[in-house]
């Protein structure tokens, strides 16, 4: 197995983790009893956690291309497209705890809920944004759309920060976490900026890698 | 299997002792791979709280109120789910922060418009009241429910005995501010102290009660030890904890949650399914630990003697 491989096996295995714990406080509180397994009130803990961490996921992703130029170790672009994917995946339930535990199926609920509060304004535009980019994450849309692709792509910039603003402006008090997600999405981007700025001058630019080029 | 209601707990079932147990054998199961994944801590204190039952006789109460969709919530959901900042801004906080929380001794202050201001030590001046046990529903602005087993004195009876003046016309509760006892009042979270008030016609309504133990043992604490506010008609952020100071005011006080964001929290926050939160509806709410907000909202969460207090008046506006 090469190195490469390897890794995208262990990155595989460890976003699952807070889908399996999650699964496994399922089981403890409905199967072993354990009322507290998922603290007190279960639909606020299922919604913190799976927002938590499409977020982390989809800052992890972020932090591909930085390391890869940092390392120059190519190869790494391969863990973008999976990351992203697992991002998606927590974002969607997510969405699904949003649509049951707090608008219980109510749609004229969870239309107000759009209109009226910003936070679910932004978090639904933001996850309409991983939405578009999950379905144009094949290699056929890739094909097909071509340069476009890139630019539809670089949306994941906006769903990084409309992430944070989404986590921001939901707390109603202690801004400790959303802030500690600003600083990371603003190092992430900062660094992209950096470096295009850095490599602007110079003839020697190093020609982005494409997922499609390193395909086997 | 999302939608399957939480398992029914029998009220033989809330022996805490077990409940502890169980938690840490699944803490000790799990340690490994949820620290791994980033989870710090589960809810609940690692030892557990002394507990002590309260001295005296219990009353009682025919305010208590259960209905058939209400149940007893058990201790340890209401001792492991609470909203006190000052012991910290996450649900499971207060139970670990709080948990050698000392309240003896405690001086109350009473002042401003009565009879006779004074500072009592809290031991005495619940002394001469009997207490008694009130069920209540507890409806929290975040959109969930308990139903808790309080036990306390009536608010009106501590009223009448301090005499206000014919100028009071509200009731100013000030909450501890001890940096050194808690912890997070050293962060600007919040504006500490934790202020709330009363119209005193709401006060002296026999529903409001100075709330000093649950489960007829003494008020843990972050449950708001060693005495807070209990007002069941309204949202829970009302019901001030570890009250200092009962202030009679003419002009109506600023409560602290109306100074945070005031486009949010009104003074009055009674609980109304017509007028939603800016972040939460409220037409319905979640009867912990209930999965799904199956529960409607009901006015004044249910205690319709109290609407009489509410007539003539906006409720829109008066929030």
């Amino acid at each position: 197995m090469k190195p490469i491989a390897l890794l995208k096996a262990a990155a595989f295995a460890a976003a699952l983790i807070p889908a399996a714990a999650l699964a496994y406080r399922f089981y403890r509180f409905f199967y072993a009893q354990d009322l507290n397994a998922l603290t007190a009130n279960p639909g606020d803990y299922i919604t913190d956690q799976t927002g938590t961490w499409a977020l982390a996921m989809l800052v992890i992703t972020l932090t591909v291309t930085p390391l890869r130029r940092l390392t120059k170790w190519n190869e790494l672009v391969k863990l973008r497209r999976m990351l992203g994917l697992f991002s998606f995946f927590y974002a969607t339930l997510h969405m699904l705890t949003w649509v049951v535990f707090v608008n219980y199926f109510d749609v004229r609920a969870m239309i107000a809920d759009v209109g009226k509060k910003p936070y679910i304004f932004v978090g639904m535009g933001t996850f309409l944004i991983l939405l578009s980019l999950a379905v144009t994450s094949n290699r056929f849309a890739l094909r097909k759309l071509g340069r476009r692709w890139q630019k539809l792509h670089r949306l994941v910039y906006v769903a990084a920060i409309g992430g944070v603003i989404h986590f921001w402006w939901l707390v109603k008090a202690d801004i400790t976490l959303p802030r500690r997600w600003a600083v990371a999405v603003a190092l992430l981007l900062g660094f992209r900026i950096w470096w295009a700025w850095r490599s602007k001058p110079g003839p020697a630019r190093p020609r982005p890698v494409r997922p499609h080029q390193l395909a086997p | 299997m999302l939608i399957r209601k939480a398992p029914d707990v029998r009220s033989s079932e809330i022996t805490p002792k077990n409940v502890y147990l169980r938690r840490r054998e699944f803490l000790q199961a799990s340690a490994a791979a949820l620290v791994a994944a980033g989870y710090g801590s589960l809810a609940g204190p690692a030892d557990a709280q002394v507990r002590t039952k309260l001295k005296g006789p219990i009353k009682k109460s025919p305010l208590s109120t259960l209905g058939p969709n209400d149940k007893i919530n058990q201790y340890a959901h209401v001792t492991t789910y609470n909203n006190f900042y000052e012991f910290g801004t996450a649900k499971d906080e207060p139970a670990v922060n709080a948990r050698n929380f000392k309240t003896t001794p405690w001086t109350l202050e009473v002042e401003g418009e009565v009879a006779k201001p004074a500072k009592y030590q809290l031991e005495d001046f619940i002394k001469p009241f009997a207490l008694e046990e009130r069920i209540y529903r507890m409806r929290c602005v975040e959109a969930w429910s308990m139903v808790i087993p309080w036990v306390g004195i009536p608010l009106k009876d501590v009223v009448d005995k301090v005499q206000p003046t014919g100028k009071a016309q509200y009731i100013e509760f000030v909450t501890l501010y001890d940096v050194g006892r808690m912890p997070m009042q050293r962060s600007t979270v919040l504006d500490w102290p934790y202020i709330e008030g009363l119209r005193l016609d709401e006060a002296k309504h026999p529903l409001a009660l100075l709330a000093v133990g649950i489960y007829d043992e003494v008020l843990p604490g972050q449950n708001g030890a060693p005495m807070r506010l209990v007002v069941p008609w309204k949202y829970g952020f009302k019901g001030g904890k570890s009250i200092v100071k009962m202030r009679f005011v003419e002009k109506q006080p600023k409560n602290t949650w109306q100074v945070m964001a005031a486009h949010e929290y009104g003074f009055f926050a009674n609980v109304n399914p017509n007028v939603d939160h800016p972040r939460w509806s409220q037409a319905r709410e979640r009867r912990l630990p209930d999965f799904l907000p199956t529960t409607k909202t009901q006015m004044f969460n249910g205690y319709d003697q109290v609407a009489s207090l509410y007539s003539g008046m906006d409720l829109r506006k008066n929030y």
